[in-house]
């Protein structure tokens, strides 16, 4: 852990004790990141940037005094742990014990993508160009993104320990336009991970494709139905229906300030006895894994429903000291200039035994959604709103046409305790999570998932 | 180092790696943020920071790089990213910087009152807000609430000898109260934006959040019909923010735009003014520049009912063959400028909401959509969002209802703009927007 030496990290936890505070915690960091888009046949917006900072926070019972500062000069971080001192008025601490040094278990980057010249960058830009538009005389427009980050950080800790973690992740996405006559759609796709380019560079035709195939599917849509139906949503992607409508109820800040829908709900029956589900930090190569959390908490595989039933929470550690539980290895931020929160990594339905053949099959009339715009949930209620960017018609168990619009209304215990069957198929995709003005990479995922009933609001 | 200093530095820096042209962006930042939960500080943030970006165009190509490291070294290594990145890209026969630069003379950016503000008196603030919200009967929870402050300076430097800056200052506070229990619980958002803490109203802002949520308690999903809707200024922004977004002549050009070939066609009621004015000290997106060094202008963008402009920045206007409307934005110093609306004002109209209520007879006012982001395509402008608030009648607001879609195309809804109330305000929904509430003729409604 070359990123900053850790006696200049227990001198200025020191200092920012000097007043008083239960502990309190240094967080260096080192980010840097290059990405390049193509849009109209064209490479442009290349774009590269490096940060290094650090942030020192001070907690003292129910209150946390922050601050962070540009550069890691140890004249700079002494001032700052002056400064978050300064907030408490009391008398001084003894010495904290020195951080032991423990660096995380970095995943493995095959490719680093910083040592890949900026041209194969482009080359795979081009190739989903190409890919795309020889899938079909009405696709319009095509627009691919590249972006590789690193974050280098190390954590350490008053109470006497420190991390470290190293976490590389690249994202290609495929952006299609179709047209016909009056008529315009779009598809997109992207594929990524807590890896090295070689996440990317394998086969990048196969997301052009899939970008393609949805705008020009697309051009055959009808309007969406309307009213209450069984909808089948579908993997990878489809599973921000669970991140949002149910994980983020999880979490333990809203939780405990009663902010939630599942307070108070550990132990309760939410949903059928075959659904399982899961906060997953530890997938290696996975977009929301990392060895360490941001305070420094090896991530784990937390069970949050089990057989039905509600098991867990997801914790930071300031939740889980107030709430008498364990982090969960969730306390993530967006970076140094960042408070950590308690967030989701990878959150997924675990597979079923049924196949999406069997859950389409067994549904008479209703909605395949496939993949979502995006959404938006009130966690306090648990009442949600998605946009349907893929979906069909389900009609005497068979997929039939694609529609357009369709939104989908409803509640998240509603919704989970309407789960009536769950395929085998589980995938995970990459999705981005914004809470408190922070944006994290998440990942969402899950087999094909039924749901007995949920409102459509359609356009039809 | 002066942070003018910094963004010459930067510049010299991207000059000697061989730039044929270049700007450097440098802003420097201090801020305060307080939370507060239960009448006591959650967390309090002090922090501050420095940043330059730097674009640049090597024979007609362009690439961008930023960083905090200020040194010479680091401004060395940023301008060789920079240089390196637009060695990547495709020449681009309209890119490059504005051909003319200025600063135009915006007062009130500013505000030195901020400096008789200390911490203490800051947390008095939030305080106040959060014992507001929760003094009102009925309130269950006030889950949060925060109180934020920022000092912020910017420098621009160009290798056409343009070099100038401002500073500005800017103060809010948000509280999120909650009402009512179980699955009758309700959210409600009271916010306000000001210079400095001493704009900031803070009973009114706890009253507001309280008073939103109290109005929805026993909301229940109503019938479906086809009605009259009054949107509140909350609403109404985000609508504007999203058709802001529409009229970038970026979107416009690469067909992502349902304006596009639109210009001086009719695409909304003639109630309905919409303007891009960075120049009102009351947005706290104002400046005197955008974020290439085009002088900052107000723009009309739909007038009489007509589409005025597009929204430009430099390169999209030479591809059109106009000129740029000085509407280069920038999120800061990390990201690259490009076009965007800076404030948008909707044009307040005559009539108190109590008025528009009126009119409406029977119908619907709403008071929070959901899944605007989603539920919008952005090339047909067709959309189905969720949205609560209260029904409409006999002219008087009547029971909260929630779970209703409202589905529709943005041109009509533009088009059935009817009136336009008198209480325009600023919210920070939909970006920075002048908001005030509207009434649409018939829309439809989806509930049971």
């Amino acid at each position: 852990m070359t990123l900053l030496a850790p006696e200049i990290a227990q001198a200025a936890l020191n200092r920012a004790l000097a007043r008083g505070g239960d502990w309190a915690e240094l967080y260096a960091e080192e980010r840097t990141g290059f990405g390049v888009s193509l849009d109209d046949r064209r490479v442009e917006r290349p774009q590269s940037g490096r940060e290094v900072g650090a942030s020192i926070r001070l907690v003292k019972g129910d209150a946390t005094y922050f601050g962070h500062v540009d550069g890691l000069a140890e004249p700079d971080l002494l001032a700052l742990a002056d400064s978050v001192a300064q907030a408490l008025r009391q008398e001084a601490l003894g010495a904290v014990a020195p951080p032991a040094v423990n660096p995380g278990p970095a995943y493995e980057v095959a490719e680093r993508p910083e040592d890949v010249p900026a041209g194969r960058k482009v080359e795979l830009l081009r190739i989903c160009d190409e890919t795309a538009r020889a899938a079909g005389g009405e696709v319009a427009q095509v627009s691919a993104s590249y972006a590789e980050g690193r974050r280098v950080v190390a954590i350490f800790h008053s109470g006497g320990f420190a991390a470290g973690d190293d976490r590389t992740r690249v994202r290609l996405g495929v952006q299609v336009v179709a047209r016909r006559d009056d008529r315009v759609e779009t598809g997109h796709e992207t594929r990524g991970g807590h890896a090295g380019f070689e996440r990317v560079s394998d086969r990048p035709e196969a997301i052009a494709e899939a970008a393609a195939r949805k705008a020009l599917t697309a051009l055959d849509a009808v309007d969406a139905p309307a009213g209450r139906m069984p909808v089948v949503v579908g993997n990878g992607f489809g599973g921000v229906l669970l991140h949002e409508a149910i994980g983020h109820g999880l979490e333990a800040d809203a939780v405990q300030k009663q902010a939630s829908v599942y307070a108070g709900r550990i132990g309760d029956k939410l949903a059928e006895e075959f659904v399982t589900a899961y906060d997953d930090g530890r997938l290696p190569g996975e977009w929301g894994s990392d060895a360490v959390d941001d305070e420094g908490t090896p991530t784990q595989k937390t069970t949050i429903i089990e057989g039905g039933k509600l098991t867990s929470y997801l914790y930071d550690s300031l939740r889980a000291h107030k709430g008498k539980a364990l982090s969960t290895g969730n306390g993530r931020r967006e970076s140094f200039r960042h408070l950590p929160l308690p967030r989701m990594t990878n959150t997924y339905f675990a597979p079923g035994d049924a196949t999406p053949q069997d859950l389409i099959a067994g549904t008479g009339r209703g909605l395949y959604a496939v993949s979502f715009g995006g959404g938006q949930v009130e966690p306090a209620t648990g009442d949600f709103v998605f946009g349907v960017s893929e979906g069909y018609l389900i009609e005497n168990g068979k997929v039939t046409a694609p529609v357009r619009g369709a939104t989908l209304i409803g509640n998240g215990p509603e919704a989970l305790a309407a789960v009536d069957g769950i395929a085998d198929d589980l995938e995970i995709a990459t999705g981005f999570c914004g809470k408190g003005g922070q944006r994290v990479p998440a990942g969402v995922g899950q087999p094909h998932v039924r749901i007995e009933a949920l409102t459509v609001g359609g356009t039809g | 180092m002066t942070l003018e200093q910094a963004a010459a530095a930067a510049l010299d820096a991207a000059q000697a790696a061989g730039a044929t042209d270049a700007e450097a962006w440098a802003e420097e930042r201090q801020g305060l943020e307080v939370r507060v939960y239960k009448e006591a500080v959650e967390s309090l943030t002090d922090a501050g920071g420095r940043g330059v970006g730097l674009r640049v165009f090597v024979d007609g190509r362009s690439g961008y790089a930023y960083g905090t490291d200020l040194s010479e070294t680091g401004l060395r290594a940023l301008a060789e990213s920079a240089h390196a990145g637009a060695a990547a890209a495709d020449t681009d026969e309209h890119g490059g910087l504005p051909d003319a630069f200025g600063a135009t003379s915006v007062d009130g950016l500013h505000s030195n009152a901020m400096e008789d503000w200390t911490t203490e008196r800051k947390i008095e603030l939030a305080t106040a807000v959060d014992k507001a919200a929760r003094a009102r009967e009925g309130v269950t929870q006030v889950e949060q609430t925060v109180y934020a402050d920022a000092r912020g300076r910017v420098a621009i430097a160009n290798s056409r000898g343009f070099e100038s800056g401002y500073e500005v200052t800017s103060a809010w506070a948000y509280s999120s109260a909650f009402a009512g229990a179980g699955a009758d619980l309700m959210t409600g958002l009271g916010v306000g934006l000001a210079r400095d803490p001493g704009g900031l109203d803070a009973d009114a802002i706890g009253a507001e959040a309280a008073d939103r949520a109290l109005a929805l308690v026993g909301a229940r999903q109503p019938e479906s019909r086809r009605c009259p809707v009054v949107l509140d200024a909350f609403v109404a922004a985000s609508f504007a923010g999203f058709i802001g977004g529409m009229l970038s002549a970026d979107a416009v050009q690469r067909g992502r735009s349902l304006f596009a070939g639109k210009l001086g066609e009719e695409i909304a009621a003639s109630e309905l003014r919409l303007a891009d004015d960075p120049t009102d000290p009351g947005g706290l997106a104002s400046a005197p520049f955008d974020g290439e060094g085009s002088p900052t202008r107000r723009n009309a963008l739909i007038q009489d009912g007509r589409l005025a402009t597009y929204l430009y920045d430099a390169r999209t206007a030479r591809k059109d063959g106009c000129e740029t409307t000085a509407n280069a934005s920038r999120s800061s110093y990390r990201s690259p400028p490009s076009v965007g609306t800076s404030n948008l004002v909707i044009d307040a109209g005559d009539a108190a909401l109590e008025e528009l209520v009126r009119e409406a007879g029977d119908g619907l006012f709403v008071t929070d959509v959901a899944g605007l982001h989603s539920g919008v395509n952005p090339v047909s402008g067709t959309f189905s969002v969720g949205a609560s608030g209260r029904l409409i009648e006999g002219g008087e607001l009547g029971r909260p209802v929630r779970e209703i879609t409202i589905a529709s195309d943005l041109v009509s809804m533009l088009k059935a703009v009817r009136r336009v109330a008198s209480e325009a305000r600023w919210v920070p929904f939909g970006g920075s927007v002048k908001a005030a509430p509207l009434l649409l003729e018939q829309m439809s409604v989806g509930g049971s």
